[in-house]
């Protein structure tokens, strides 16, 4: 035996020891040290769970709070595909068993597959066994069967606002499209085939739309320019990648209302994947899917996004998942990942406050196509 | 209507349609079926689809010997050559028009680089003038802008064939209504030209269409089909077209 040598077990130990010491003494800065640290015990391990990085949040957090996601479940009916019905089914368990619990849990749209009352019938069925309040938001696989009728009969107005713990959140309606079914003569079967289908170029291309639009520069109307604002979106609500629709077409004139907020943040579903973009003052978070994820764009890709590798297609959860958003002191967030089968990753605010010059999230190791 | 009924009623007439379509693809490839000899013996017919000769003292169903073999195809050969007196496959002596000095070649026959585009000559087609400088005389390469349209519009049927068959669950029996474009739109993430590879996932080797069937079997739940289903050539055909361009990567991972 070399002297001075130290096992792989030794160092693990001794690393160990050190967190758990430190733990008594936390300096704001030291915070951040032993949490990397902590990570890497737990990765270490093996006891990668969402709890265990909780612990990374407490630090720069005074009036801060936490909510989870569960999007984009594209439910069919439970006797058509139970696939579907299995991951969202492990959505609700994993929010249910954060601790503490979210202080709401937020579902970002595409509960259904095609808009059929039997699915959204059996979305809401599966959403109450949320223990946390749910907050709804519509996505166009919701919507395009009857334009919403039914999903508002549950669920109320597509567009809606509400005050949590000083932040101002905003629930948009954003994927709109022009008439295209019409002229053509569609059925509202057809009508929604035609949306569900993300590289059918034939439907028109998501918008808030002009009323939309009016309905949200009311509403902010009477919010004060340094009350952090966080916006609920399905489509991105900016402009990515046209054909698949992975896009707002009046996003700019959306940017233009939001601008004169201090901290604007928006979380938005559709994309199906780690997706990340800041446009000025406003900061872009994608939501991950419980059903697929999506392969990124051939082009247009945020340059802050760090991307997660591509799925493996032999694991029906690798790539998909639900996640958290810790709100912090600023008012921005840090945006937590929870990738089913794989580490979860956090985007963190400062990362993207700093254009990617501080706390950047691990890069993917394999290309992700 | 309940949604079930809903749906078949939308997806029966594509299916109809897109079964049509492929059958006909399927069939009408040419064959030169020899006629029977009424002495028993085996005859071969030559590719023109019309001469035909007998091999003697070899039944049909026998396999002739080398020795035999070469004489009935000299005996065709001959045949042909008689029926088609002027036949040659290059009439004149070959002139390669890059081997052409730029200046001070022939007077009057510009390189082929300068030659103008328009006219009946399409890319690697017949120049439109009455001597161009290229090379003459083969059949093959003997076509023109309109046969060139037709390989691409037949081309293109048969992609969009494969488009139909990726977008549509029920079209290749998947039983859960997952279809293919649902994780890869416009085919995205198939990364053919990295095909073949060892799939380690399945301990072997694979093609892109075991990875087309093994996506049918699992996650849309359906049942492989065959090496020469039609549909299964046809999703190759849309896959490989979004790729095209693309460099082969054969290995990858």
């Amino acid at each position: 035996m070399t002297r001075g040598f130290k096992s792989i077990e030794t160092k693990h130990y001794a690393e160990r020891d050190a967190f758990f010491a430190g733990l008594g003494r936390v300096s704001r800065r030291s915070f951040l040290k032993l949490a990397g640290l902590s990570a890497g015990i737990a990765l270490g391990k093996g006891l990668v769970t969402p709890h265990s990085f909780q612990l990374v949040e407490v630090a720069d957090a005074a009036e801060r709070f936490t909510f989870a996601y569960i999007s984009d479940t594209h439910l069919y009916p439970r006797t058509l595909n139970d696939r579907f019905v299995r991951a969202i089914l492990k959505a609700v368990d994993d929010v249910n068993n954060l601790q503490p619990q979210p202080d709401f849990v937020l579902m970002g749209g595409d509960l259904a597959q095609l808009g059929r009352k039997e699915e959204l019938d059996l979305g809401r069925q599966i959403l109450k066994a949320v223990k946390a309040p749910i907050r709804m938001m519509v996505g166009e696989h919701d919507w395009f069967l009857d334009l919403g009728q039914y999903w508002k009969s549950l669920f109320g107005a597509e567009s809606y606002s509400f005050d949590h713990k000083g932040v101002h959140f905003v629930t948009v309606m954003s994927v709109q499209e022009k008439d295209f079914w019409t002229e053509r003569g569609f059925t509202p079967e057809q009508r929604m085939q035609t949306v569900a289908g993300l590289d059918n170029g034939i439907q028109s291309r998501f918008e808030v739309g002009e009323a939309g639009r009016e309905w949200l520069k009311n509403d902010l109307a009477k919010v004060d320019k340094k009350t952090p604002v966080v916006v609920f979106s399905h489509s991105p609500l900016y402009k990515y990648y046209r054909p698949w629709n992975f896009w707002t077409e009046d996003a700019d004139e959306v940017q233009a209302i939001l601008r004169p907020f201090e901290h604007v943040t928006v979380i938005h579903g559709h994309t199906h994947q780690l997706l990340t973009n800041r446009i000025d003052n406003i900061h872009f978070h994608g939501m991950l899917s419980t059903a697929w994820p999506w392969p990124y764009a051939p082009e247009g890709l945020p340059k802050l996004t760090i991307q997660q590798n591509r799925a493996d297609p032999f694991d029906q959860f690798d790539g998909c998942g639900d996640g958290s958003v810790d709100v912090v002191e600023s008012g921005l967030v840090n945006a937590l990942y929870n990738l089913w089968d794989r580490n979860p990753v956090t985007v963190r605010a400062s990362y993207v406050a700093s254009s990617g010059a501080q706390e950047a999230p691990p890069r993917t190791k394999l290309p992700s196509y | 209507m309940t949604p079930k009924t809903t749906l078949t009623f939308i997806a029966l007439p594509a299916l109809a349609l897109g079964g049509l379509v492929l059958a006909q693809s399927r069939t009408g490839l040419p064959r030169h079926d020899a006629p029977p000899s009424p002495s028993g013996n085996l005859s071969v017919a030559l590719c023109d689809g019309e001469t035909v000769a007998e091999v003697p003292g070899v039944k049909e169903g026998e396999t002739p010997t080398p020795e035999q073999a070469r004489a009935v195809a000299d005996t065709l050969m001959t045949e042909w050559r008689r029926k088609n007196p002027n036949a040659a496959w290059e009439g004149e002596p070959v002139r390669v028009a890059q081997a052409l000095p730029r200046e001070g070649g022939e007077k009057g026959a510009p390189a082929a680089a300068e030659r103008p585009k328009e006219g009946g000559g399409g890319a690697g087609g017949l120049p439109a003038g009455p001597q161009g400088a290229v090379q003459e005389g083969q059949t093959y390469g003997a076509f023109s802008q309109r046969d060139e349209r037709i390989w691409q519009a037949e081309t293109e049927k048969f992609v969009k064939e494969g488009h139909d068959v990726f977008h549509d669950a029920k079209a290749f029996g998947g039983t859960i209504a997952v279809s293919c474009d649902m994780c890869h739109p416009d085919a995205a993430n198939t990364h053919p030209e990295t095909f073949p590879k060892f799939q380690v996932q399945l301990g072997r080797v694979a093609l892109l269409r075991d990875m087309i069937n093994w996506c049918i079997q699992n996650p849309a739940r359906g049942k492989p089909l065959a090496d020469d289903d039609p549909r299964l050539k046809a999703m190759e055909a849309y896959i490989l077209a979004q790729r095209k361009g693309t460099a082969l990567e054969f290995g990858k991972h």
